[in-house]
């Protein structure tokens, strides 16, 4: 462990008081060694158990709940336990407010690992910033965000389509077609795919938004037919996107002439549209199941054997799973008295891990994470090809679509 | 050409699927009078039926329809004797309790069979696109547009043609008269819940192929399923025959022309015009008052 003076003064301070007092137990009541007090470290688990996004969070509570017990089975954090308060908040944002309050207010938890869509996360960032508490968010999602309360351990718009567009365009066309649901994480995409495009001298020949939960994807396959794209980007989520593959497949389009290229589409929605309707199509991630590497198959081999055999691991669950030997890592570089949510985030910066998609690293500037984007094509049996893996890890760069913002550890920056 | 024939191929297709899932919901309104806001549950649970008698049973879909009919049928009749029937003349209350039973549907399959989205097979014989003059259609969706449209044609026939029709007729025009004449009407009343509940079980497992099996599926189809009765008229079959294509063919000219968020709004701002103006929809049934 590095010694420094900040350290050694609070040591000193520490035995000083000690000495003085002479009853160690006053001393555990210092606000900071209550984070982690009876050799426990209380942590808050928050993903919806019900409702509408439940069929994806539940997952990733699963990943959490699995990363949870392996590092108590090993022996705890410097033989502190962790010990996982989980709460559902329904996938109601309002929820998730009053949830993440109860997590850092009442239970005392020094971090809170939660959320799969933005809405809930736009909900929590208040409770964390006025708490000065850490969150940790393990999903894909449209940057533009500044928080020094958040840990993001997924994918921004960067790392997702630097490879991608430029790939597609080549390889089918310069005709795009881009469909999304009609909320803030596809138009943020979509905005980033646009500069892209328009570099690359690629034309959009849509723009469409369709309601979050849609089905009735016939009138959209219309203008499919009509338009003849060379590719369509799907940022369409959740149940939606099973009903656009379905019926896309059901119509007799052709992925070889006019594939869909998607940054939400993961082996969890191809396991629910079966693996007809998705062969052919692209995803691009940083990380997929089939994904070959030695840390990735012990993380494939517990996931499995913990929640059973049918059980897929995914692009987001997987983060869910790092982030928390992030945490770990973090916390094992205090001393006990010094656990709090201030010190595990200055500890976490520049953290490296390897995780089941490769090394990853969290930027100290943004506390973002470097990650390894990757390009998988769906095929018959329900699993990607990965076609192509970045040649190095990529920054993560939440504001790259807007060229005159940048977010450092001070904050949100204008130049 | 082929544009102007998919689309009303589409329209025709969107139409066919509201048509069954609102089939139930008229049926069982027009006669009982019960608002039941479970009917989405029960489109939700012949879904899962679909999928559990292919994951268990290796069933295909075309071979579980009956069972699922049969499945959903015996629930909705239990629904109705151990709840809807001591509640008739007392709207509000059935609201209440056939939401709860709604909520109790959804979490009782995400406890039992799970929170993620499931998968149904579209039949092998109806995967493939068909040609109808110069445009392609998915097969399967002409399959359910005639299925629906068979059902209908049942319904219809049982309905006008039938000794238990007739009773039914009696009963929705005046129940007292009718219990007078030595009409049973609690038990038609139960069969015609048990009949609902199976039609709802039979859109779910329809769908399924072309949509997603979740347990929060059926919350959209009820919005649907009302749309259609409120504008057809509550009493009418025909009405509810007329309103699924109006509604079909409207949203997905509108889906075309701009895109599927603006047609659902402006589908729901013609609904509440037309209301306003024809509270008692476009089709009425003739009543002697």
């Amino acid at each position: 462990m590095k010694s420094n003076r900040r350290s050694f003064l609070k040591a000193t301070a520490a035995f000083g008081t000690v000495s003085l007092v002479g009853f160690p137990h006053i001393w555990s009541k210092n606000s900071s060694l209550a984070y982690a007090a009876d050799g426990e470290i209380k942590v808050g688990v928050l993903f919806s158990l019900t409702g509408t996004t439940a069929i994806i969070e539940e997952s990733l509570n699963k990943a959490t709940i699995m990363a949870i017990e392996e590092i108590n089975a090993a022996g705890g954090i410097n033989g502190r336990k962790l010990v996982p308060v989980v709460e559902d908040p329904a996938s109601d944002p309002a929820t998730f407010a009053e949830k993440a309050r109860k997590l850092v207010l009442s239970d005392k938890c020094v971090s809170v690992f939660g959320s799969y869509t933005s809405a809930s996360r736009k909900a929590v960032l208040p409770v964390f910033e006025k708490q000065n508490n850490l969150y940790w968010y393990p999903t894909l999602y449209e940057g533009r965000e500044c928080s020094k309360n958040v840990i993001y351990t997924g994918a921004v718009p960067n790392q997702q389509q630097d490879d991608f567009i430029p790939w597609l365009v080549e390889k089918f066309g310069k005709r795009w077609y881009l469909i999304g649901s009609n909320y803030i994480y596809p138009k943020e995409e979509n905005n980033y795919c646009k500069k892209l495009l328009a570099e690359l001298g690629a034309e959009v020949v849509a723009e469409e938004y369709v309601p979050l939960g849609h089905s009735e994807f016939s009138s959209v396959i219309n203008k499919l037919k009509a338009e003849k794209p060379n590719v369509i980007f799907s940022t369409v989520v959740g149940d939606s996107v099973v009903a656009l593959h379905r019926q896309y497949h059901a119509a007799g389009l052709d992925p070889e002439k006019m594939p869909m290229a998607s940054l939400t589409t993961s082996e969890n929605e191809v396991a629910a549209m079966g693996g007809e309707a998705a062969a052919g199509h692209f995803t691009s991630a940083p990380y997929f199941m089939v994904w070959d590497s030695p840390e990735n198959h012990k993380f494939v081999d517990a996931y499995k054997k913990r929640w059973g055999g049918d059980k897929v691991t995914h692009f987001v669950s997987e983060p869910s799973y790092f982030q928390i030997y992030l945490f770990k890592q973090a916390v094992e570089k205090l001393a006990g008295s010094d656990i709090s949510p201030n010190a595990i985030r200055e500890a976490v910066k520049g953290q490296e891990l390897v995780a089941p998609q490769g090394k990853v690293r969290v930027e100290p500037e943004n506390l973002h994470s470097w990650l390894w984007p990757k390009i998988g094509q769906c095929q018959a049996d329900g699993q990607f090809k990965i076609l192509k893996q970045s040649a190095n890890w990529l920054e993560p760069s939440p504001y790259k679509a807007y060229p005159n913002q940048h977010c450092t550890a001070e904050g949100l920056k204008q130049s | 050409m082929e544009i102007f024939v998919s689309q009303i191929m589409t329209g025709l297709s969107i139409g066919s699927i509201l048509l069954l899932v609102a089939l139930g919901l008229a049926i069982i309104y027009g006669v009982t009078g019960v608002i039941n806001l479970a009917h989405g549950e029960f489109v939700m649970l012949g879904a899962y039926a679909a999928w559990f008698l292919q994951t268990q049973f290796g069933l295909g879909l075309l071979a579980s329809l009956v069972p699922i009919f049969l499945l959903l049928a015996l629930f909705g009749w239990l629904i109705e004797a151990l709840v809807i029937r001591h509640l008739y003349d007392r709207p509000l209350d059935t609201i209440l309790a056939t939401w709860g039973i709604g909520v109790m549907a959804q979490q009782a399959i995400r406890l039992t069979a799970g929170g993620e989205l499931r998968y149904v097979q579209m039949p092998e014989s109806l995967s493939q696109s068909v040609n109808i003059l110069g445009a392609t259609d998915s097969a399967y969706r002409l399959f359910i547009l005639f299925l629906a449209l068979g059902l209908f044609a049942l319904t219809w026939a049982i309905y006008r043609h039938t000794n238990f029709g007739l009773k039914l007729r009696a009963i929705t025009q005046n129940r007292a008269v009718a219990s007078s004449f030595g009409i049973n009407a609690g038990r038609i009343y139960r069969t015609t819940f048990a009949y609902g509940a199976g039609m709802a079980g039979l859109a779910g497992a329809l769908v399924s192929p072309l949509k997603s099996v979740s347990p929060e599926m059926g919350t959209t189809y009820v919005v649907d399923a009302f749309m259609v009765v409120v504008l057809g008229g509550t009493q009418s079959l025909m009405g509810t025959l007329a309103s699924s294509g109006i509604l079909g063919e409207l949203s997905g000219y509108l889906a075309f022309y701009s895109n599927d968020t603006i047609a659902k709004a402006l589908v729901l701002l013609a609904i509440i015009v037309l209301i306003r103006f024809r509270p008692q929809g476009l089709f009425t049934a003739r009543l002697r008052a």
